[in-house]
């Protein structure tokens, strides 16, 4: 069963639009820094809250180096490796890869990095549209408890959690507000 | 599809559920136009595969839907098969599912064999064509392709021509379409047309130039020669002659209209050489999208089998 969001109460308030901004604003340097420019770069957003994220680094980058780079959008229901333990199947959105990534430098953009199993599905739903020269994650929270041996290149904010805590990342594209919260299962949710 | 484990016709499905499907489709579309059109969503996946009536077109698409999505495929013609030596239906399919088989996709001459095999069986069936009565995933097809020119399905005006009385995809177009709001004309000789047509929430007319004015989509049937064995026609070439959709008779459809034929065609019959060739006809854009149809309806049922929903009613109540 997914929680519902009547369950849970917000514990903590870790960023607001201006601090959202700013990580951004850092990770958006330190891509083009890594990366000596914006030439070989193409940005691949993860369906949902990766996509406007990546959208407004691909803005950030052309503030900064007056380039606009290649944007993708990345749907990996189709990798995932518990569609044999879900009873209802998840809704399957389009995969926008408009660009050749052969020999690119492929930024996966995700809001928050957790088991590392979201980005295992990712790598290989990418590797099915061709073979980039690299391929870098940028997440906006690290949140730990890692399942598998996936690390980040760009980290926005590393949150310390528990398990039993949620990293909602509120943006206004999705949730029509600017916010990184913790959020914790209530007294009468379930444990 | 939330809790369906088979799908065997249109007329029980919800607008809910159709409109799902489409949508799933259009992702699966996608992949489709991929380098590598191939996800691992069905890996370790059976599909059986029991064709008793003669296919090219729809087991193909099947079997490349299955395909696509990394299940392993079984195929079983009824020629080559234990049916020659007159094992049943129901015990056919009891032994192949004693093999750990998952989906059974089954087209059968006879209406409603589908629906007896899904009773008998835990995997889930789809209904690949069954005599008379409906070829959902060809209905479905035709939607998706419809939507994906015209842009939605509400309020639009298909005309589907031909052999209605025969036709299962007739009635899967009906009945789908009916239900996500388009207004649907049907046009044939009253021999070879239901009787109660007008129940199913269609208009009938004989005049092929009434049917298609103004019209949005033509769906052209093909005659079935092999079930015309009642003296329902007088002549092919009769048919032709009042039913046969010409350009001239186009004429009075929609400038933009689309042509659509499930196929195979008899060209000169029921379609006039310049139409089967009119660059406004989809006929192999259906073909296409058949098989992200296909992929769609299989994602959606796979899981959906009665242990699980059985388990997750279970969860649900601790």
């Amino acid at each position: 069963m997914p929680l519902q969001e009547s369950e849970l109460k917000v514990k903590a308030r870790i960023a607001d639009a201006e601090g959202i901004r700013r990580m951004l604003t850092r990770i958006s340097h330190e891509i083009v820094e890594r990366n000596k420019g914006p030439e070989e770069i193409v940005l691949v957003g993860i369906r949902r809250r990766g996509v406007p994220l990546a959208r407004r680094l691909a803005d950030l980058i052309r503030e900064i180096e007056g380039t606009r780079v290649p944007l993708g959008i990345l749907d990996i229901t189709l990798y995932r490796d518990d569609l044999q333990l879900v009873a209802v199947q998840p809704v399957v959105r389009t995969t926008e890869i408009p660009v050749d990534i052969d020999g690119k430098i492929v930024v996966l953009v995700d809001d928050v990095l957790y088991t590392g199993r979201t980005v295992r599905s990712a790598l290989n739903a990418l590797i099915d549209f061709g073979r980039p020269a690299s391929i870098q994650l940028a997440v906006l929270i690290d949140r730990g408890h890692r399942e598998l041996p996936i690390r980040a290149d760009f980290v926005g904010k590393n949150v310390p959690t528990s398990k039993r805590e949620i990293i909602a990342v509120c943006l206004t594209e999705e949730d029509g507000m600017e916010e990184v919260q913790i959020r914790e299962l209530g007294e009468g949710g379930q444990s | 599809m939330n809790n369906r484990k088979d799908l065997l016709g249109l007329e029980e499905a919800t607008v809910e559920e159709l409109g799902a499907i489409l949508d799933t489709a259009e992702a699966f579309r996608g992949v489709l136009d991929r380098p590598i059109k191939k996800v691992p969503t069905l890996r370790g996946k059976t599909v059986a595969n029991l064709f008793y009536e003669p296919s090219t077109r729809t087991r193909f698409s099947f079997e490349l839907a299955e395909k696509r999505l990394s299940a392993d495929s079984l195929n079983f013609s009824a020629s080559t098969s234990s049916a020659v030596k007159g094992e049943s239906l129901k015990d056919t399919v009891r032994n192949i599912e004693a093999m750990g088989v998952d989906f059974v996709v089954i087209r059968h001459g006879a209406s409603g064999a589908p629906h007896h095999i899904a009773k008998n069986v835990r995997a889930s069936v789809i209904n690949a064509g069954d005599g008379q009565h409906e070829h959902p995933t060809q209905g479905l097809l035709d939607m998706f392709t419809m939507r994906r020119k015209l842009g939605r399905l509400q309020g639009i005006k298909v005309a589907i021509i031909g052999d209605i009385a025969h036709s299962r995809v007739a009635r899967s177009n009906i009945w789908g379409l009916t239900k996500m709001g388009a207004e649907v004309r049907v046009c044939g000789p009253s021999t070879l047309t239901p009787m109660d047509v007008e129940k199913m929430g269609v208009t009938w007319t004989w005049r092929v130039e009434e049917a298609l004015e103004g019209v949005d989509v033509v769906n052209i049937l093909r005659i079935q020669k092999e079930r015309q064995s009642a003296n329902l026609l007088p002549s092919l070439r009769e048919y032709s002659l009042y039913f046969g959709v010409t350009r001239e008779r186009l004429r009075r459809a929609s400038p933009d209209v689309v042509i659509m034929h499930p196929g195979p065609m008899n060209r000169g019959v029921e379609i006039a050489q310049d139409v089967a060739e009119d660059p406004r006809n989809v006929i192999l854009d259906q073909v296409t999208n058949g098989v992200a149809v296909r992929m769609a309806v299989l994602y959606l049922l796979n899981g959906n089998e009665p242990a699980s929903r059985e388990a997750e009613m279970a969860t649900v109540e601790g």
